[in-house]
Protein backbone atom coordinates (compact mmCIF):
# COMPACT_ATOMS: atom_id res chain seq x y z
CA UNK A 1 0.00 0.00 0.00
CA UNK A 2 1.48 3.49 1.04
CA UNK A 3 4.88 1.69 1.95
CA UNK A 4 6.96 2.63 -0.97
CA UNK A 5 8.98 5.24 0.68
CA UNK A 6 10.54 2.77 2.98
CA UNK A 7 11.10 1.84 6.75
CA UNK A 8 10.72 6.07 7.77
CA UNK A 9 7.91 6.24 5.48
CA UNK A 10 6.07 3.47 6.83
CA UNK A 11 6.75 4.34 10.55
CA UNK A 12 5.65 7.78 9.64
CA UNK A 13 2.11 6.71 8.50
CA UNK A 14 1.81 4.33 11.38
CA UNK A 15 2.37 7.63 13.46
CA UNK A 16 -0.58 9.04 11.88
CA UNK A 17 -2.51 6.09 11.83
CA UNK A 18 -1.88 5.84 15.72
CA UNK A 19 -2.89 9.55 16.13
CA UNK A 20 -5.88 9.32 14.45
CA UNK A 21 -7.20 6.75 16.94
CA UNK A 22 -6.60 8.39 19.59
CA UNK A 23 -8.50 11.31 18.56
CA UNK A 24 -11.75 8.78 17.38
CA UNK A 25 -10.90 7.09 20.73
CA UNK A 26 -10.97 10.07 22.77
CA UNK A 27 -14.87 11.56 20.77
CA UNK A 28 -16.21 8.27 21.32
CA UNK A 29 -15.23 7.84 25.57
CA UNK A 30 -16.38 11.65 25.82
CA UNK A 31 -19.55 10.85 24.28
CA UNK A 32 -20.45 7.82 26.39
CA UNK A 33 -19.32 9.57 29.72
CA UNK A 34 -23.04 11.01 29.60
CA UNK A 35 -26.07 9.39 30.86
CA UNK A 36 -28.23 11.42 28.60
CA UNK A 37 -25.99 10.43 25.26
CA UNK A 38 -26.65 6.99 26.72
CA UNK A 39 -30.13 7.28 26.77
CA UNK A 40 -30.30 8.35 23.14
CA UNK A 41 -28.51 5.51 21.82
CA UNK A 42 -30.45 3.06 23.85
CA UNK A 43 -33.25 4.58 22.06
CA UNK A 44 -31.76 4.17 18.85
CA UNK A 45 -30.67 0.61 19.23
CA UNK A 46 -34.61 0.12 20.50
CA UNK A 47 -35.31 1.57 17.13
CA UNK A 48 -33.36 3.22 14.31
CA UNK A 49 -34.50 5.78 12.38
CA UNK A 50 -35.96 8.81 14.49
CA UNK A 51 -36.45 12.24 14.02
CA UNK A 52 -35.22 15.07 16.28
CA UNK A 53 -38.84 15.32 17.70
CA UNK A 54 -39.24 11.41 18.22
CA UNK A 55 -36.44 11.75 20.51
CA UNK A 56 -36.72 14.75 22.26
CA UNK A 57 -40.28 13.09 23.18
CA UNK A 58 -39.35 10.76 25.79
CA UNK A 59 -36.65 13.47 27.45
CA UNK A 60 -37.33 16.12 29.65
CA UNK A 61 -34.67 18.77 27.94
CA UNK A 62 -35.29 21.15 25.47
CA UNK A 63 -35.15 20.39 21.46
CA UNK A 64 -31.64 22.46 21.41
CA UNK A 65 -30.18 20.47 24.42
CA UNK A 66 -31.11 16.98 22.90
CA UNK A 67 -29.86 19.00 19.40
CA UNK A 68 -26.47 19.29 21.61
CA UNK A 69 -26.53 15.88 22.74
CA UNK A 70 -26.82 14.16 19.33
CA UNK A 71 -24.55 16.75 17.99
CA UNK A 72 -21.45 15.28 20.24
CA UNK A 73 -22.87 12.07 19.30
CA UNK A 74 -22.40 12.12 15.52
CA UNK A 75 -18.66 14.05 15.82
CA UNK A 76 -18.00 10.66 17.39
CA UNK A 77 -19.33 8.72 14.63
CA UNK A 78 -22.27 7.18 17.24
CA UNK A 79 -24.97 8.33 15.23
CA UNK A 80 -25.59 8.93 11.93
CA UNK A 81 -28.09 11.00 10.32
CA UNK A 82 -29.87 10.36 6.53
CA UNK A 83 -32.23 11.98 5.22
CA UNK A 84 -35.44 10.58 4.32
CA UNK A 85 -37.77 13.14 2.10
CA UNK A 86 -38.46 16.28 4.48
CA UNK A 87 -37.17 14.51 7.81
CA UNK A 88 -33.75 14.06 9.28
CA UNK A 89 -33.39 10.41 10.54
CA UNK A 90 -31.25 9.49 13.38
CA UNK A 91 -29.15 5.69 13.58
CA UNK A 92 -27.36 4.28 15.44
CA UNK A 93 -23.47 3.62 14.23
CA UNK A 94 -22.20 0.95 16.46
CA UNK A 95 -18.63 0.44 14.83
CA UNK A 96 -16.75 2.98 17.09
CA UNK A 97 -17.51 1.12 19.46
CA UNK A 98 -16.58 -1.93 17.93
CA UNK A 99 -13.46 -0.56 16.94
CA UNK A 100 -12.61 0.14 20.00
CA UNK A 101 -12.90 -3.05 21.22
CA UNK A 102 -11.32 -4.44 18.10
CA UNK A 103 -8.20 -2.52 19.45
CA UNK A 104 -8.52 -2.43 23.50
CA UNK A 105 -10.35 -5.43 24.29
CA UNK A 106 -8.65 -8.20 21.87
CA UNK A 107 -5.55 -6.29 22.55
CA UNK A 108 -5.75 -6.92 26.19
CA UNK A 109 -7.52 -11.03 25.64
CA UNK A 110 -5.12 -11.70 23.83
CA UNK A 111 -2.30 -11.08 26.02
CA UNK A 112 -4.27 -13.59 28.19
CA UNK A 113 -5.08 -16.49 25.78
CA UNK A 114 -0.93 -16.45 24.80
CA UNK A 115 -0.38 -16.65 28.58
CA UNK A 116 -2.26 -19.45 28.82
CA UNK A 117 -1.15 -21.21 25.68
CA UNK A 118 2.49 -20.72 27.19
CA UNK A 119 1.35 -22.18 30.55
CA UNK A 120 0.08 -25.00 28.78
CA UNK A 121 3.60 -25.25 26.36
CA UNK A 122 5.67 -25.18 29.76
CA UNK A 123 3.34 -28.11 31.41
CA UNK A 124 3.89 -30.00 28.64
CA UNK A 125 7.47 -30.09 28.67
CA UNK A 126 7.85 -30.63 32.35
CA UNK A 127 5.74 -33.39 32.28
CA UNK B 1 -42.63 -6.20 20.79
CA UNK B 2 -43.69 -4.10 17.98
CA UNK B 3 -40.75 -2.00 17.92
CA UNK B 4 -38.50 -5.21 18.04
CA UNK B 5 -39.63 -5.79 14.61
CA UNK B 6 -39.13 -2.20 13.23
CA UNK B 7 -35.71 -1.78 14.60
CA UNK B 8 -34.34 -4.08 12.11
CA UNK B 9 -35.39 -2.54 8.57
CA UNK B 10 -32.78 -0.14 8.15
CA UNK B 11 -29.27 -0.64 9.37
CA UNK B 12 -26.73 2.36 9.09
CA UNK B 13 -22.93 1.71 9.61
CA UNK B 14 -20.42 4.37 8.59
CA UNK B 15 -16.60 4.33 9.35
CA UNK B 16 -13.75 7.14 8.53
CA UNK B 17 -10.91 4.95 6.85
CA UNK B 18 -7.37 6.63 6.20
CA UNK B 19 -7.57 5.56 2.71
CA UNK B 20 -8.26 6.93 -0.67
CA UNK B 21 -12.13 6.30 -2.17
CA UNK B 22 -10.25 3.66 -4.76
CA UNK B 23 -8.72 1.53 -2.18
CA UNK B 24 -11.88 1.12 -0.10
CA UNK B 25 -13.78 0.62 -3.68
CA UNK B 26 -11.18 -2.31 -4.66
CA UNK B 27 -11.44 -3.78 -0.73
CA UNK B 28 -15.21 -4.02 -1.90
CA UNK B 29 -14.93 -5.44 -4.98
CA UNK B 30 -11.50 -7.65 -4.68
CA UNK B 31 -11.36 -11.10 -3.55
CA UNK B 32 -7.99 -10.91 -2.70
CA UNK B 33 -9.07 -8.20 -0.34
CA UNK B 34 -12.36 -9.72 1.07
CA UNK B 35 -10.66 -12.91 1.54
CA UNK B 36 -9.15 -11.18 4.35
CA UNK B 37 -11.78 -8.96 5.91
CA UNK B 38 -15.45 -10.76 4.82
CA UNK B 39 -15.01 -13.46 6.81
CA UNK B 40 -12.70 -15.06 4.36
CA UNK B 41 -15.21 -15.10 1.70
CA UNK B 42 -14.43 -14.13 -2.16
CA UNK B 43 -16.59 -11.77 -3.73
CA UNK B 44 -17.08 -12.49 -7.30
CA UNK B 45 -19.25 -10.02 -9.77
CA UNK B 46 -17.91 -7.93 -12.41
CA UNK B 47 -20.02 -4.81 -10.64
CA UNK B 48 -21.87 -3.65 -13.09
CA UNK B 49 -25.78 -3.34 -13.31
CA UNK B 50 -27.72 -6.17 -13.68
CA UNK B 51 -24.74 -9.02 -13.22
CA UNK B 52 -24.83 -11.28 -10.10
CA UNK B 53 -23.01 -10.23 -7.23
CA UNK B 54 -22.07 -13.42 -5.19
CA UNK B 55 -19.65 -14.26 -2.22
CA UNK B 56 -18.24 -17.69 -1.86
CA UNK B 57 -16.84 -19.88 1.27
CA UNK B 58 -12.93 -19.48 1.33
CA UNK B 59 -12.93 -22.73 -0.51
CA UNK B 60 -15.51 -21.94 -3.56
CA UNK B 61 -17.05 -24.73 -1.98
CA UNK B 62 -19.81 -22.60 -0.82
CA UNK B 63 -21.95 -19.88 -2.29
CA UNK B 64 -22.93 -17.74 1.25
CA UNK B 65 -24.38 -14.56 -0.52
CA UNK B 66 -26.14 -13.74 -3.48
CA UNK B 67 -27.92 -10.56 -5.20
CA UNK B 68 -27.84 -8.81 -8.39
CA UNK B 69 -25.66 -5.39 -8.68
CA UNK B 70 -28.54 -2.67 -8.85
CA UNK B 71 -26.30 0.70 -9.32
CA UNK B 72 -22.02 0.60 -9.72
CA UNK B 73 -20.62 3.98 -9.44
CA UNK B 74 -16.59 3.59 -8.87
CA UNK B 75 -15.21 4.66 -6.53
CA UNK B 76 -18.01 6.10 -4.80
CA UNK B 77 -20.96 4.35 -4.92
CA UNK B 78 -22.26 0.20 -5.21
CA UNK B 79 -25.77 -0.99 -4.40
CA UNK B 80 -26.86 -4.96 -4.61
CA UNK B 81 -29.07 -7.26 -3.49
CA UNK B 82 -28.61 -9.55 -0.81
CA UNK B 83 -29.28 -13.08 0.42
CA UNK B 84 -27.37 -15.09 3.28
CA UNK B 85 -27.54 -18.63 1.93
CA UNK B 86 -24.68 -19.51 4.91
CA UNK B 87 -27.98 -19.76 7.04
CA UNK B 88 -30.63 -22.04 6.23
CA UNK B 89 -33.55 -19.46 7.76
CA UNK B 90 -31.91 -16.51 6.26
CA UNK B 91 -31.73 -18.07 3.10
CA UNK B 92 -35.56 -18.75 2.59
CA UNK B 93 -35.97 -15.32 3.17
CA UNK B 94 -36.57 -12.16 0.44
CA UNK B 95 -33.92 -10.27 -0.61
CA UNK B 96 -32.48 -7.22 0.79
CA UNK B 97 -30.28 -4.89 -0.21
CA UNK B 98 -26.88 -3.10 0.44
CA UNK B 99 -25.48 0.07 -0.15
CA UNK B 100 -21.94 0.94 -0.37
CA UNK B 101 -21.01 4.98 -0.17
CA UNK B 102 -17.75 5.96 -0.57
CA UNK B 103 -17.03 9.98 0.49
CA UNK B 104 -13.48 11.57 0.68
CA UNK B 105 -12.93 13.30 4.31
CA UNK B 106 -10.66 14.78 5.58
CA UNK B 107 -7.28 14.96 4.08
CA UNK B 108 -5.99 11.18 3.55
CA UNK B 109 -9.19 9.88 5.43
CA UNK B 110 -12.37 8.59 3.12
CA UNK B 111 -15.73 7.63 4.89
CA UNK B 112 -17.27 4.83 4.34
CA UNK B 113 -21.14 4.19 4.66
CA UNK B 114 -23.07 1.01 4.68
CA UNK B 115 -26.75 0.72 4.25
CA UNK B 116 -28.52 -2.60 4.80
CA UNK B 117 -32.30 -2.00 4.11
CA UNK B 118 -35.11 -3.88 2.57
CA UNK B 119 -34.70 -5.89 5.54
CA UNK B 120 -38.95 -6.19 6.01
CA UNK B 121 -39.20 -9.81 4.54
CA UNK B 122 -36.10 -10.75 6.13
CA UNK B 123 -35.77 -10.76 10.07
CA UNK B 124 -33.15 -13.50 10.14
CA UNK B 125 -30.88 -11.62 8.19
CA UNK B 126 -31.14 -8.54 9.48
CA UNK B 127 -30.26 -10.24 13.52
CA UNK B 128 -27.54 -12.29 11.59
CA UNK B 129 -25.78 -9.58 10.29
CA UNK B 130 -26.28 -6.88 12.47
CA UNK B 131 -23.04 -7.72 14.08
CA UNK B 132 -21.23 -9.39 11.14
CA UNK B 133 -21.02 -5.32 9.70
CA UNK B 134 -19.30 -3.79 12.69
CA UNK B 135 -16.77 -6.76 12.48
CA UNK B 136 -16.56 -6.35 8.61
CA UNK B 137 -16.03 -2.93 8.79
CA UNK B 138 -13.16 -2.81 11.59
CA UNK B 139 -11.39 -5.27 9.69
CA UNK B 140 -11.45 -3.36 6.28
CA UNK B 141 -10.51 -0.22 8.43
CA UNK B 142 -7.02 -2.07 10.24
CA UNK B 143 -6.50 -3.97 6.64
CA UNK B 144 -6.41 -0.75 4.73
CA UNK B 145 -4.71 1.47 7.32
CA UNK B 146 -1.79 -1.28 8.79
CA UNK B 147 -1.91 -3.89 5.56
CA UNK B 148 -2.59 -6.33 8.23
CA UNK B 149 -5.75 -8.24 9.01
CA UNK B 150 -7.63 -8.53 12.35
CA UNK B 151 -6.45 -11.31 14.62
CA UNK B 152 -9.18 -14.21 15.12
Amino acid sequence: MERQGGLLAGLTCDLIVTYYRRVDDDHVFKALADPTRRHLLDRLFEREGRTLTELESELEMTRFGVMKHLRVLEDAGLVVTRRSGREKLHYLNPVPIRLIHDRWIDKYTERRVSALAELKTELEETA
Amino acid sequence: MTTMEQTTTVQVYQVYIRATPEAIWDAITKPEFTSRYFYGSLVDSTFEPGSPYRSYSPDRAQLWVEGVVEEAEPPKRLRHTWRALYDEEAAAEAFSRVTWEIEPADGPVSKLTVVHDQLEGAPKTAASVSGGWMYILSGMKTLLETGAPLAG
